[in-house]
């Protein structure tokens, strides 16, 4: 095979990835409880938030 | 070692924040006194002149004042998302003493004149085996945090500073490739155009990845934190980041255009450039958007003004970086004061202001204050920061597309009808604009410094806990 055509497999093969990552994430349906998990990631920590910003701990705080 | 500690480990991020500021305000001099050197040669003093300068400029700001901004809050978002302790406290270290080292050898050795020629990567080859020593450790330490983490996701800020770390380190290897002839001399491992190839691959890279990917990682940590509402949309993160990572690796042509490079990888180029129009405003769109239902905390909160008007920037550059990639459009922009006006709008407005925001975010927090020692002093530090970027590219722009005009410009008979010279003449008012805009954002900085060590006075060193995520199902 020639080199030219195995640049040119690499870019198809790159192109159907992608279009596969978008369907993955937007075409999935199952998909979007992990995803809104993963979006409120940043807020499961609000006591860490509290101890650096040298606030008491919040009392109601659940255990988990 | 670590994983028997329950807190965080802040002090390498408290480290790497200070040092954001510092080296901000010093590589923001060196490109204040650079700008003034233009305006009035006579400043060129002795090897202290603009061609050893500005290389110190350009080192200082993206590498000093950036990669310390990267490195703290990198280091801060991947712990707090992960739920663990950093990997190896060592390491994380010595990243910190490392990069510092480089940051100084830098600044000795370009004013002397050692360097590469490459531009963004002038440095010898001996700092450049220490840079590879220290991003190689980055990386171990990184990804070390993220196999340990305690919860299943990565959270995409993640996934940003991942592959900007990943990109650096390939780009970094590949255009640092060069034959030692003594301990300060090298030459590149390549020759002619695809020297000049790879060193664009390696310079535009390093524009989307070491100045893009890294800080929009801090734009999907800082605006939902800030904003107190999770990104506006999660999927779209996912195709904005992978989206970036399959184009921006073949935008780098752009940079020569009309060169011996072959016609038809300026076209590629070309495209590739354009096609990032996409991601980037979905990007700038998703960030954005992360403020919808809770626009009225912009009005009072100069924190989330610096994020928000940071994206406006990252916004406005992105449009116009794939339009001065057209090669027609290049044809008249290229070699002049636009692409400075460009690349400050990008740099300054979006890359400074997402880490100025970044930082005040943390300062306050990794001292165990509620807030920064003066909130007002913040929103004194985003006008005269604001002001200072349209002051400077609206005079780029116009000396910019002033050049391209008078240098094109031919008599009927076929001569140019301006001598070089006179393009430079006419530039002159505009350099001056474009000095005092850089003097009003190095002042910003200079107001930020002062608000920092008040906080920083009296406040203690708290390392926040690590605690299990609450709702958290790994």
């Amino acid at each position: 095979m020639e080199i030219n055509d195995l640049r040119s497999i690499v870019t198809v093969v790159s192109l159907l990835t992608f279009l596969g990552i978008v369907w993955w994430t937007f075409g999935l349906k199952g998909n979007k409880e992990r995803f809104d998990e993963a979006a409120n990631l940043p807020f499961a920590d609000e006591e860490a938030d509290r101890a650096e910003l040298g606030l008491p701990r919040n009392e109601k705080r659940k255990a988990s | 070692m670590s994983e028997t500690q329950s807190t965080y480990n802040y002090k390498v991020v408290r480290q790497f924040a200070v040092m954001t500021v510092i080296w901000g305000i010093v590589g923001m001099l060196v490109g204040v006194i650079i700008a003034a050197q233009l305006v009035w040669p006579e400043l060129n003093l002795g090897f202290l002149h603009f061609g050893r300068l500005r290389p110190l400029h350009t080192n200082a700001v993206i590498f000093a004042f950036g990669g310390c901004a990267l490195f703290a809050t990198s280091y801060y978002v991947v712990q707090r998302t992960c739920h663990t302790r950093i990997f190896s406290d060592g390491l994380a270290a010595f990243t910190f003493w490392g990069w510092q080292l480089v940051i100084l050898l830098a600044a000795i050795t370009l004013p002397l004149g050692y360097t590469q020629g490459k531009e963004y990567a002038e440095l010898e080859w001996p700092i450049d085996i220490l840079i590879t020593l220290v991003w190689v450790s980055y990386a171990i330490v990184f990804f070390g945090t993220i196999i340990k983490r305690k919860v299943s996701h990565i959270y995409v800020a993640n996934w940003f500073f991942g592959g900007f770390i990943l990109a650096v380190a390939v780009l970094h290897l590949v255009n640092s490739a060069a034959i030692p002839v003594s301990f300060t001399k090298s030459y590149s491992a390549y020759a002619g155009v695809q020297d000049a190839m790879i060193q664009w691959w390696y310079g535009h890279n390093a524009v989307g990845f070491f100045l893009t990917a890294g800080f929009l990682g801090m734009m999907y940590y800082f605006v939902p934190k800030q904003a107190g509402r999770p990104v506006y949309s999660y999927r779209l993160s996912v195709v904005h980041f992978w989206a970036l990572i399959f184009t921006y690796m073949w935008a780098g042509p752009h940079h020569l255009h009309y060169t011996a490079l072959p016609d038809w990888t300026q076209s590629v180029g070309m495209i590739f450039s354009l096609i990032l129009l996409a991601p980037s405003w979905g990007g700038m769109i998703n960030g954005i958007m992360t403020m919808s239902g809770a626009w009225n905390k912009l009005r009072d909160d100069p924190i989330l003004k610096f994020l928000i008007t940071s994206l406006s920037f990252y916004g406005m550059s992105t449009f116009e970086g794939p339009m001065m990639a057209i090669k027609t459009v290049n044809a008249l922009s290229h070699y002049t004061d636009w692409t400075v006006g460009h690349v400050h709008s990008g740099a300054l407005g979006w890359v400074a202001m997402v880490s100025i925001g970044s930082i005040y975010y943390l300062l306050p927090r990794l001292f165990g204050k509620p807030e920064m020692h003066s909130v007002k002093l913040i929103t004194v530090h985003f006008w005269v920061a604001t002001i200072g970027v349209v002051l400077y590219i609206a005079s780029m722009w116009i000396a910019g597309v002033m050049q391209g005009l008078m240098w094109r410009a031919v008599n009927a008979d076929g001569t140019l009808t301006y001598s070089f010279v006179e393009a430079v003449k006419g530039s002159y008012p505009f350099w001056a604009i474009r000095f005092l805009g850089g003097l009003l954002f190095l002042s910003g900085m200079l107001i930020m410094a002062f608000n920092m060590f008040k906080t920083i006075a009296g406040g203690k060193s708290v390392n926040a806990p690590v605690l299990v995520p609450a709702g958290h199902h790994a």
